[in-house]
């Protein structure tokens, strides 16, 4: 069902939803799209005409700076007409003001919606809506999907790392609520890396979440013991106030990545974040600005992932 | 009301669990009663026969819960739109939920909607009675008065009553009268902003999840009550095995509590919602195969007495939203019948059994003379072909709600004619 929604009856990608649905290939096309990309963003004239012609909508009723930014840096490269949109949340959480939105910036013929949303699953509702023609991109949807995060993560192993399969990732922290997490998880399993496991307190892992195909810790050395992958999580303050954990001291001592929890990990394991960081609630300075932090290459890859998905889904490039 | 016919309904299978009864043999109707079986009395002459050849006979149906939306929601549906899918269904008789507006908490607002239901004819409407008043959970409504201005039953709706000593107070006060309450089971507290069953679907979709135990606590809670005061209680809706557990368990101290599940519950489950498809969005909410399993097995052993139909329902727009956001519930008068006929035709029970728990034990449970085709009593009266096969077209559906997630499902069996008070309300042919 899920699959069928991504891709055209001839198996070309046509939205980019949730990871959960892909084939290897997709993911492995996006990564090599990407490559390619990569190179390009180090010309001195760093725009590619693939996408001239195309009029790309980043709607975002959920705010965000960076993520929007990256998206609308991705479609500038490659020629696009680019318009942003902050509808805000309120006066559109109501399925019909929201696709009344999304139908009337379709009339004006758009090919592309970049959706952010606060609901989950809102990104797949508009992909069940709209005509042949229009594709989407979900560019975070509530607590359940934020694919390109998870493709620019993938991106960024594999430039450190050789291989997927051998590879053990912890990820850590608010995994409940979080929408990256989950696409990870299904990345980093389609990918077929060695060992998947997730780190935090009960309250803050989802029913069930083994079924995704993880090993859940508590406890965080023993959930980093030898591995090549540290993925932090935001946590959002407001955890406090609903009980999820008790004060911010007791989360740092317990889960915070120092220099010392990160001992247990393998030597050369990468430490990622998909920001923004509370430096001393989930992670110390000094590992987030140390030697084996790549936070700051993830935003840089951001965009090659990007442009990558864009021109999948709207042009022919990749697609096979 | 029109002038009552005689009538002579002939040759139909008779399944009338309440006197039991499940035989060929034909059934002569006059002055709005059921006056005969088997041979005709003396001097009868029929101003209609009706054909029942091959089809089945039994009371009409009654059904615990349905949302008629008037007053207040017309735009959703009508008592009018309402009533004539329900007996499109079969259903001849209809509780209705006191969550209406204004709601159903004065005496006024009872007599107002039986009358209207009388005014239209069709089925038998009665009203639930609001257990505190404005659903509140704090003070008691007038429940004496309003169970003679003809409330069956009291209940909070789908309101949390969190105060304890209220709930306590509401109990004793009723067992007084001999009220029967329907409860909710429901925390509030662990269903948070919850709108999906709390598991394996709900970490994938990123969907807060309602845990199981947000209705055992309050089951096992609300046990704990009804023993201690006496009352006659009665559980609605119940999603998860381990509440049926519970209420097994009770019921084997000796407390006469009852249960009912919605036709839903007994086919869909938490996997239904994967790709976040609102028409499965109900409270409570779609559990596991586990849980469908178990509450199937507890209908057929009679642990479960009652399938109610849940009917709620919407108008497109509810439903097109985000998960969270679209309002919960399913349009289900006219699928009540052929969904519980699947579960005869899937082996789950026998036609008798099915025929009780949407009849005569509902009526049962109520203490309300229906549910049994005795000679004296009401001629409500459906008359069904099992056999018959069609697909369900949502578009089709007589009920002003559409929203119902069995679209395109292949069904088994389907009103013919349905009869209230000995007239013929409902005729397919």
């Amino acid at each position: 069902m899920r699959q069928h929604l991504q891709y055209t009856d001839n198996g070309k990608l046509r939205h980019f939803l949730s990871i959960e649905g892909l084939k290897k290939e997709t993911l492995q096309q996006i990564l090599s799209t990407a490559d390619k990309f990569t190179q390009f963003g180090q010309r001195d004239i760093k725009k590619l005409p693939l996408l001239r012609g195309h009029t790309v909508v980043n709607l975002f009723f959920e705010n965000s700076s960076r993520t929007r930014t990256t998206f609308e840096i991705a479609a500038k490269r490659l020629s696009a007409d680019v318009i942003n949109l902050n509808p805000g949340t309120s006066s559109t959480s109501k399925g019909e003001t929201l696709l009344d939105t999304v139908n009337i910036l379709e009339a004006m013929h758009t090919d592309l919606f970049v959706i952010r949303h606060a609901k989950s699953g809102v990104a797949e509702l508009i992909a069940r809506h709209v005509p042949d023609h229009v594709h989407i991109i979900n560019a975070g949807d509530g607590q359940h999907a934020h694919p390109t995060q998870a493709m620019l993560d993938m991106f960024t192993i594999r430039q450190y790392k050789s291989t997927f399969n051998e590879l053990r990732v912890a990820i850590v922290g608010d995994i409940l609520h979080s929408r990256v997490a989950r696409s990870q998880i299904h990345a980093l399993n389609t990918l077929g890396v060695h060992e998947i496991r997730v780190v935090a307190p009960n309250s803050l892992l989802p029913s069930q979440i083994e079924r995704l195909g993880v090993h859940a810790y508590n406890d965080l050395q023993q959930g980093l013991e030898g591995v090549d992958v540290v993925m932090m999580l935001r946590l959002q303050k407001e955890r406090m106030q609903n009980a999820y954990i008790p004060s911010e001291q007791e989360y740092f001592n317990l889960y915070g990545l120092t220099t010392e929890s990160l001992a247990a990990a393998a030597e050369d394991a990468i430490i990622m974040h998909p920001g923004p960081i509370n430096r001393g609630l989930e992670i110390s300075s000094v590992v987030a600005d140390g030697p084996r932090s790549v936070i700051l290459p993830q935003v840089t890859n951001g965009i090659a992932v990007r442009m990558a998905v864009m021109a999948m889904v709207l042009g022919g490039e990749g697609n096979g | 009301m029109a002038e009552l016919m005689n009538i002579h309904i002939q040759g139909g299978r008779v399944i009338d669990p309440a006197n039991n009864i499940d035989r060929v043999e034909d059934l002569y109707v006059a002055n709005g009663n059921i006056i005969a079986s088997g041979d005709a009395p003396d001097g009868f002459t029929a101003d209609k026969i009706i054909d029942a050849t091959n089809q089945i006979v039994c009371p009409g149906l009654v059904d615990l819960s349905a949302r008629m939306r008037e007053p207040g929601q017309e735009y959703k549906a009508t008592l009018k739109s309402e009533c004539a899918a329900a007996i499109a269904g079969g259903i001849t008789t209809s509780c209705c939920p006191p969550d209406t507006t204004p709601i159903i908490d004065t005496p006024a607002m009872a007599n107002m909607l039986t009358h209207r239901g009388r005014e239209i004819g069709l089925t038998h409407i009665l009203p639930l009675g609001a257990l505190t008043n404005a659903l509140g959970g704090k003070t008691l409504s007038d429940m004496h008065a309003l169970h003679r201005a003809g409330c069956v039953a009291f209940s909070n709706a789908n309101h949390a009553i969190t105060n304890t000593m209220v709930m306590r107070r509401a109990m004793e006060y009723a067992s007084s009268f001999d009220l029967l309450l329907i409860l909710h089971a429901n925390d509030p507290w662990l269903s948070d902003n919850g709108c999906m069953h709390e598991g394996e679907i709900s970490t994938r979709l990123g969907l807060a999840g309602i845990p199981e135990a947000a209705e055992t606590v309050i089951v096992a809670r609300d046990l704990a009550l009804i023993e201690q005061t006496g009352v006659r209680a009665h559980f609605a809706r119940l999603s998860s095995a381990r509440s049926v557990d519970l209420i097994v368990q009770a019921r084997k101290r000796g407390l006469k509590v009852t249960a009912d599940v919605a036709i839903h519950h007994l086919h869909l489950t938490e996997y239904d919602v994967s790709d976040f498809n609102t028409l499965c969005r109900v409270i409570p909410p779609l559990r596991s195969e586990r849980d469908r399993d178990h509450l199937r097995t507890a209908v057929e052993q009679g642990d479960i007495q009652a399938i109610c139909s849940d009917h709620q329902p919407h108008e497109r727009d509810a439903k097109l939203a985000a998960f969270s956001e679209a309002e919960p519930g399913i349009s289900g008068l006219e699928t009540l019948l052929p969904l519980g006929l699947k579960l005869v035709h899937e082996g789950v029970m026998d036609l008798n059994t099915l025929v009780t728990r949407l009849s005569s034990g509902p009526a049962a449970l109520l203490g309300i003379k229906a549910g049994s085709l005795s000679a004296g009593c009401l001629a409500d009266i459906c008359i069904f072909d099992p056999h018959e096969e069609w697909l369900l077209d949502s578009a089709k559906l007589l009920s002003k709600g559409h929203n119902t997630p069995f679209k395109h499902w292949p069904l088994k069996g389907r009103v013919n004619t349905t009869l209230l008070a000995g007239n013929i309300v409902y005729s397919r042919v």
